[in-house]
C-alpha cells in the first residue's frame, strides 16, 4: 500500500476550468510550487461552453456605469442570500479581473471606440433598479466561455504551471487533526495511483449538473469535488438552490445563450405570443433566469406549448436579421441547426428549462478557504482547503445566478483563492504530514471497485438516479414528491455501493472513472434532494407549490448539509457590506 | 427500427498483441438522427470496455475527434446520417499518432506542436489602467483563428504532419501562430516568425488542405499558413 507513488507540492489544484486556472496562474506566478490536477485536457473543461458573456461594470457601454448597481442586481437575483461581502468583493474587484484577461488576449469583441463590447443580460439594471435595462456582459461573440478558458490555459503555458492531465482526484487525504493534506489521483493513461501531497488543495471541479436527466452540463459535470469534500465530513450550503436554465435545446439540452434575449430575442408559446410580457411586464424576456423558466412551464402546464406533445416553447430571433445572427451569436447559428436541425435566420428554436447550474456548493470565504462548522455552530476553516468557481457557494449567487455573473465569479474567486493561499504560504501555514493510514483511507473506494465480481452497471444506477432527480427535483417542487424522490434515492444509494466493475485493466479505463464519479453524484443528489425538502419556502430558484411564499422569518438563511443526516443545518448570510450600505430584502419583481 | 452495424478499432494494451476491428449491431431508435457519440454511449452501455473521449457533447471543447468512416470528425456533432453508408459506421482513432487504447490517441506532440508557437499574447509595453483598445476590424482579423478546440482533426488529417510530426507544427499550431501574428496587440511579431522560418514549421504545408476540409468549425489553416509563408518571404527579400 505505501509504495504508492508519492509526489509534493506547495499547491494542487484539483480542476482545470475557470476557476483552476485562474487560481493555477496566481499561484505560478508566485513562485510556490504548484500542480492542476484535471481529469480532462484543460481546454475540455465546461468552462469552455459558456457563450454570452461575463458580467462587470466596465463602463464601456455606459460610461456612467457603477460596480454598486451591479452589486444590487446580484443581491435582488440571489433573492437576498447572497453574502453580501462576498457580492461586494466580486463587483468592485470584477473590472480589474475582467482586464487582466483582455491583456492575457482574451478577444473580446468590441465597440465602435475599441472598448470591449458589453451586451444586456437579464436581471441586469442601472441606478439600483431605477435607470431601467443596463448592458453589462463582456462578450466575444457568443463564445466567451471558450475564448476565456483558451487564454486562461495559454497564460499558463506561459507562466510555466505544471499540468497533470488527464488525473482523476479519487479522495481528499486528511491528517488526524483533519486538516487536508493533498488527494490521492489516479493517472488516467497507465491507471497508476498516486498520493500527491500538498499544504493547500483547491477544489476547483466546478458543478454536477449530470444529476439531472437533461442538462446543459457536459458529461464530465459530476461533482467531484462536492463528493470528496462531502465524505471528508465537510458541508455543503445551499445544495437546493439549482438554476434551470430558459433556453435548453429542446431534446438535445444544449444552452442557447441569454444573449439571444440580450440582443433582442424573445420566447413565444405555440400562438406565437410574447408571454413573458405577462408574467414580468418590466424586464420581460430578461426577467432573472428563475423566474423565466417557470413562466414557461406555465405556458407548458396550461396547454400552449408547442409541438405535437406540447412539451415545449419557442426563442424567436429571425427578426434581428442575418447580419446581426451571424456577427453576434455565429455560435448559436452553428448549435441551433446541428441539434434542432433549426436555422434562427429563419425558424424559432425550440427550447425548454433545462439543468445549468448549481448556486450551492462547498462554503468558504471571500479567500476561498472551506469552512465547516463547530459544536457552537459557528464557521470554522479547513485547514489546507481551498474551493473557488462553481465547486464553491461563497456565496454570489444565493438562490438564484444572473447570467454572466458565473464566469465573474471563476477569475475573481480563482484569483482570490490563489492571493490567499500565497499569503498564508508566506506567513508559514503548515500543517503535519499525513501518514499511512490518512492515505489509505482515501483509498478504499478504488479497493472496493477493485474487489466487486458482481453487481449492477454503472450506466443503469446513473439513469435512475438522473430520472429520479428530473422527476422529483425540477423546476417546481412539492413535499410530498420529494419524499418520494428521497426514498428513491436511498435505494439508489444502495445500488451504487455495490456496482461492478467488469472491466479492471489499467490503461484509459474509463468505466473505472465513470464508477468512481457514480459515488459523487450520489452525493450531490443526496444534498440536494435533503435541502430541497427541508427548506419549506419559495426562494429563487426553488420553487414550492405546497410553500409559495418566501419567508424571511424562517429561511433568510443558507442551509448546511453534512454527509448521512437526515436534516440542515442553518447559516447566517452575510448582510454587511464594507464600503457601501447593505441591501435589505425586498419583494423581487422585475 | 433500423440496425446498423458499427466497426470499431479495439486495442488494449493490456490484452492485445495488436489492434483488431471489432463488429457489433445496435438497433437504432426510429425518428431520430442520432449523434456518431450516441452511438458510442449505447456500445458502451453494452460493453464498458469500449474506450474515447468526450465531455461537452456539443463540439466546443474538442475531445471526441476520430476518424468516421474515412474522415475525421468530432462524435458529437456528427450525425448518423451524414456518415453512414448501407448501415455500416467504421470508427477508428485518429491517424498519424500514437493509439493508447481504442479511439483514445496520445496527442503529447499535437500539443507539443502548439505549445512550440508561443500560443500567448506577447505585450511587454506598460498594461493600462483599462483593456487595450482594438478597433472592430483589427478584432475581425481574429475570426476564423481563435474559434480553434485543439481537437486535432485537422493535424492528424495532414500527410506533412504524419511524416514530420516532431518538426512541422502543422495546420491547428499554425493557424495560432497566425492567430498571435495578426492580433493587433502583439508586439513579438519578429520573435515569433524567426522560431517558424525553416524548412520545416511552416514549409512543409504542401497545400493539400485535407485540414480545410476536415475542421469540424469550418476553419481555414491553409490560408492561415499562407499568411505565414508570405510573411516570412517577405522578411527574407
Amino acid at each position: 500500500m505505501a509504495n504508492i507513488n508519492k509526489l509534493t507540492y506547495d499547491a494542487v489544484i484539483i480542476g482545470g476550468g475557470g476557476s483552476g486556472l485562474r487560481a493555477a496562474l496566481q499561484l505560478a506566478q508566485s513562485g510556490l510550487k504548484t500542480a492542476v490536477i484535471s481529469k480532462v485536457f484543460p481546454t475540455r473543461s465546461h468552462t469552455v461552453s459558456a457563450q454570452g458573456g461575463i458580467t462587470c461594470a466596465i463602463a464601456s457601454a455606459d460610461p456612467n456605469d457603477d460596480w454598486r448597481w451591479h452589486m444590487y442586481d446580484t443581491v435582488k437575483g440571489s433573492d437576498y442570500i447572497g453574502d453580501q461581502d462576498a457580492i461586494e468583493y466580486m463587483c468592485s474587484v470584477g473590472p480589474q479581473a475582467v482586464f487582466e484577461l483582455e491583456h492575457m488576449g482574451l478577444p473580446f469583441s468590441r465597440t465602435e471606440n475599441g472598448r470591449i463590447y458589453q451586451r444586456p443580460f437579464g436581471g441586469q439594471s442601472k441606478d439600483y433598479g431605477k435607470g431601467g435595462q443596463a448592458a453589462r456582459t463582456c462578450a466575444a461573440a457568443d463564445r466567451t466561455g471558450h475564448a476565456l478558458l483558451h487564454t486562461l490555459y495559454q497564460a499558463n503555458i506561459k507562466a510555466g504551471t505544471e499540468f497533470l492531465n488527464e488525473w482523476y482526484a479519487v479522495d481528499l487525504v486528511t491528517n488526524a487533526a483533519g486538516d487536508v493534506r493533498g488527494v490521492v489521483a489516479i493517472c488516467i493513461e497507465d491507471g497508476e495511483v498516486h498520493y500527491v501531497d500538498a499544504k493547500a488543495t483547491v477544489l476547483a471541479t466546478g458543478g454536477a449538473g449530470r444529476i439531472y436527466a437533461s442538462t446543459t452540463n457536459a458529461l464530465i459535470n459530476t461533482g467531484d469535488g462536492i463528493g470528496m469534500a462531502m465524505r471528508a465530513g465537510i458541508p455543503v450550503q445551499d445544495m437546493e438552490m439549482w438554476q434551470f436554465h430558459p433556453t435548453g435545446i429542446y431534446g438535445a439540452g444544449t444552452l442557447v445563450t441569454e444573449g439571444c434575449r440580450g440582443e433582442g430575442g424573445y420566447l413565444i408559446n405555440k400562438d406565437g405570443e410574447r408571454f413573458m410580457e405577462r408574467y414580468a411586464p418590466n424586464a420581460k424576456d430578461l426577467a432573472g433566469r428563475d423566474v423565466v423558466a417557470r413562466a414557461m412551464i406555465l405556458e407548458l402546464l396550461e396547454g400552449r406549448g408547442g409541438g405535437p406533445e406540447g412539451d415545449h416553447v419557442f426563442l424567436k430571433l429571425d427578426h434581428l436579421g442575418e447580419e446581426v445572427l451571424h456577427s453576434r451569436l455565429p455560435g448559436i447559428c452553428e448549435l441551433s441547426k446541428t441539434f434542432a436541425h433549426v436555422d434562427p435566420v429563419k425558424e424559432p428554436i425550440p427550447v425548454v428549462p433545462t439543468c445549468h447550474y448549481m448556486m450551492g456548493g462547498l462554503p468558504t470565504n471571500i479567500g476561498g478557504q472551506v469552512l465547516s462548522r463547530d459544536a457552537a455552530g459557528k464557521d470554522k476553516v479547513i485547514n489546507g482547503l481551498y474551493a473557488c468557481g462553481e465547486a464553491a457557494c461563497v456565496s454570489v449567487h444565493g438562490a438564484n445566478r444572473l447570467g454572466g455573473n458565473s464566469l465573474l465569479d471563476l477569475v475573481v474567486f480563482g484569483r482570490a483563492a490563489g492571493l490567499q493561499i500565497e499569503q498564508s504560504m508566506k506567513e508559514g501555514f503548515s500543517t503535519d504530514l499525513a501518514v499511512e493510514s490518512d492515505i489509505e483511507r482515501a483509498m478504499s473506494r478504488l479497493q472496493r471497485l477493485e474487489s466487486s465480481n458482481s453487481g449492477e452497471s454503472v450506466a443503469q444506477v446513473r439513469k435512475d438516479l438522473q430520472n429520479c432527480m428530473q422527476l422529483h427535483f425540477g423546476v417546481f417542487r412539492e413535499g410530498k414528491s420529494m419524499q418520494e424522490g428521497l426514498a428513491k434515492l436511498k435505494v439508489v444509494a444502495e445500488r451504487a455501493a455495490n456496482v461492478h466493475l467488469p472491466d479492471k485493466t489499467k490503461a484509459f479505463n474509463t468505466a473505472r472513472i465513470e464508477a468512481l464519479e457514480l459515488d459523487n453524484l450520489l452525493e450531490v443528489a443526496m444534498a440536494t434532494a435533503v435541502s430541497a425538502e427541508q427548506r419549506t419556502e419559495s426562494r429563487g430558484a426553488h420553487a414550492r407549490d405546497d410553500f409559495q411564499e418566501r419567508d424571511d422569518a424562517n429561511w433568510l438563511c443558507h442551509t448546511l448539509y453534512f454527509k448521512g443526516e437526515p436534516g440542515v443545518h442553518r447559516r447566517d448570510v452575510n448582510m454587511q457590506p464594507k464600503t457601501v450600505p447593505s441591501f435589505e430584502p425586498k419583494i423581487r419583481t422585475y | 427500427m433500423s440496425q446498423l452495424t458499427v466497426s470499431l478499432y479495439r486495442y488494449n494494451p493490456e490484452s492485445d498483441q495488436k489492434p483488431r476491428m471489432q463488429e457489433f449491431q445496435l438497433d437504432l431508435p426510429e425518428g431520430k438522427d442520432l449523434m456518431v457519440l450516441d452511438v458510442l454511449a449505447l456500445l458502451k452501455e453494452q460493453d464498458t470496455s469500449i474506450t474515447y473521449r468526450r465531455s461537452c457533447r456539443e463540439g466546443v471543447c474538442g475531445s471526441d475527434g476520430m476518424n468516421i468512416s474515412g474522415k475525421n470528425g468530432l462524435a458529437c456533432i456528427t450525425s448518423l446520417s451524414q456518415v453512414v453508408k448501407n448501415n455500416k459506421l467504421v470508427l477508428r482513432p485518429l491517424p498519424g499518432l500514437p493509439v493508447i487504447r481504442d479511439l483514445v490517441v496520445d496527442m503529447s506532440l499535437f500539443y507539443k506542436q502548439y505549445e512550440r508557437i508561443q500560443p500567448y499574447l506577447i505585450n511587454n509595453s506598460p498594461v493600462p489602467s483599462i483593456e487595450r483598445l482594438q478597433s472592430p476590424e483589427d478584432r475581425a482579423k481574429l475570426d476564423g483563428l481563435y474559434e480553434c478546440i485543439l481537437c486535432a482533426c485537422c493535424s492528424t488529417s495532414c500527410p506533412s504532419f504524419w511524416w514530420n510530426p516532431e518538426k512541422f507544427v502543422g495546420p491547428a499550431g499554425l493557424l495560432q501562430a497566425w492567430r498571435f501574428l495578426a492580433d493587433s496587440r502583439d508586439q513579438a511579431t519578429e520573435e515569433r516568425l524567426a522560431k517558424l522560418d525553416d524548412p520545416f514549421s511552416v514549409f512543409r504545408c504542401r497545400g493539400i488542405m485535407n485540414c480545410v476540409n476536415v475542421c469540424p468549425k469550418g476553419l481555414n489553416p491553409t490560408k492561415a499558413i499562407g499568411h505565414i509563408r508570405s510573411m516570412l518571404l517577405k522578411q527574407a527579400t
